[in-house]
């Protein structure tokens, strides 16, 4: 396109009606024109085209979703002490949970992706391990959820219990947490680092949730202790035990996160 | 955390290029939110020093074509009423209907021209950049933009002179 005494061509038409030629050649396909008027025309058609398709969509970009969605990506970005807030916003904004998620992978995650490939995965205070991050992630997108929480509902936890334990490959009992005061919402399937993961969700009378994130861990995977971290407002505890890694999630102090983990753990070993 | 805000700016244009692909807003949203679940949980594959702006619509290109919503949408537009004849309208109304008229031509336009013409006229990228994004030659680019383009032109012809319901039936759009 950058030689000079070409002849023009299609190609050098479409360019100049995008912008997308140098000066110089910009001046020899208007002089073209000038003498050429069929392709004069084509070429304001073309460009009215591309006003028109501005004219109907360029509307989308000022939609107040939009506007709303940034704002509330900086609230996440400068207060990690508010997701009250932005989970309060998300109810009225689907897309918005998107603004929670890609703050909290920033906010948190940018490190832990930097350090993973170079360094093995340890516990600190500015990476989380795969397992505990993604669970987080699925915790801050489905818990602020009035319509759709859970796939399954509690209703149906024999079928909620027998898919996810089919989907998982391995036999799933669905903990429950009502001796604390959660009752079982239901559940639903999520795409994990590697494979299928299941979150079961949780209500108290206060409207507080937990989520319960279960997937396969890799074979061999040593058994560990419970585990603490936070991320946000988001305390978690996560353990492995046989095939699978657990990670409980709430927003609510560590003790009283404790109590809900010792009791899951023990639910799960009956 | 710049790169937060460098995400949350293309949130919009994602927005704006689903609807006009899609024709439809609700379903143009879940094309959106299923690209940036996708870019979230890929992030660590896209490389700092390349072009967010491309890669966020390679994966939403990705994902268009993956659900086959290329072609539900068309099942969708064929199963919906049908257009009433266009109504007689004032001169001054004569802008609005040549974009009601563009509306409808995009909606008719077969989907390898639509992403083309849509990512060129409206995103605005460079033939380069479209390649790169859809996967193709430039030179597939180029004559797909030629191509549809023409057809657009046609398409926008033939409705205002009130042919289109001669041969073949105009379509609603859906929104």
């Amino acid at each position: 396109m950058s030689t000079n005494s070409n002849p023009i061509e299609e190609k050098d038409l479409h360019a100049y009606v995008d912008g997308q030629l140098d000066a110089q050649r910009r001046e020899e396909v208007e002089e073209w024109l000038a003498s050429n008027p069929e392709d004069a025309q084509r070429a304001k058609d073309y460009q009215q085209q591309n006003q028109a398709m501005h004219a109907l969509f360029d509307p989308v970009l000022t939609e107040p979703v939009s506007k709303t969605l940034s704002e509330s990506v900086s609230e996440v970005l400068v207060s990690n002490s508010e997701q009250q807030s932005v989970q309060g916003l998300s109810n009225k904004i689907p897309l918005l949970r998107f603004a929670a998620m890609i703050g909290f992978m920033f906010f948190g995650g940018i490190i832990g992706y930097a350090i993973r490939d170079l360094a093995p995965v340890t516990d600190t205070a500015h990476s989380m391990a795969s397992m505990p991050r993604q669970a987080t992630i699925a915790h801050l997108v489905y818990t602020p959820e009035v319509l759709h929480p859970v796939e399954v509902t509690a209703e149906q936890e024999t079928h909620l219990s027998k898919w996810l334990s089919k989907r998982l490959g391995t036999d799933l009992h669905v903990p429950h947490l009502s001796p604390l005061g959660f009752s079982l919402m239901g559940g639903r399937l999520l795409p994990g680092e590697d494979g299928p993961a299941a979150q079961f969700m949780y209500e108290n009378a206060q409207g507080k949730r937990l989520t319960l994130y279960v997937t396969s861990v890799e074979e061999n995977a040593n058994e560990t202790a419970f585990q603490y971290d936070q991320q946000n407002d988001v305390s978690v505890f996560y353990w492995v035990d046989g095939p699978l890694g657990y990670v409980l999630s709430g927003e609510i102090d560590k003790q009283g996160l404790l109590e809900a983990a010792k009791e899951v753990y023990r639910m799960i070993n009956l | 955390m710049r790169e937060v805000d460098q995400i949350t700016h293309h949130i919009p244009r994602l927005r704006r290029y689903a609807q006009a692909l899609m024709s439809n807003a609700v379903a143009a949203d879940d094309l959106v939110q299923d690209a940036l679940e996708r870019a979230v949980s890929k992030f660590s594959l896209w490389r700092r020093d390349s072009d967010l702006r491309a890669w966020l619509f390679t994966i939403m290109h990705n994902v268009y074509v993956n659900q086959g919503l290329a072609t539900s949408r068309r099942q969708h537009m064929m199963v919906e009423a049908p257009d009433v004849d266009a109504p007689t309208v004032p001169a001054a109304q004569e802008h609005s209907m040549a974009i009601r008229d563009m509306n409808r031509a995009l909606t008719q336009l077969p989907d390898e021209f639509r992403e083309v013409v849509l990512l060129v006229g409206l995103e605005k990228m460079r033939y380069e950049e479209v390649a790169q994004v859809l996967d193709i030659p430039k030179g597939t680019v180029m004559s797909r933009l030629s191509r549809g383009r023409e057809k657009l032109r046609q398409l926008m012809a033939g409705e205002s002179k009130g042919t289109s319901s001669s041969d073949e039936p105009a379509f609603r759009v859906v929104k």
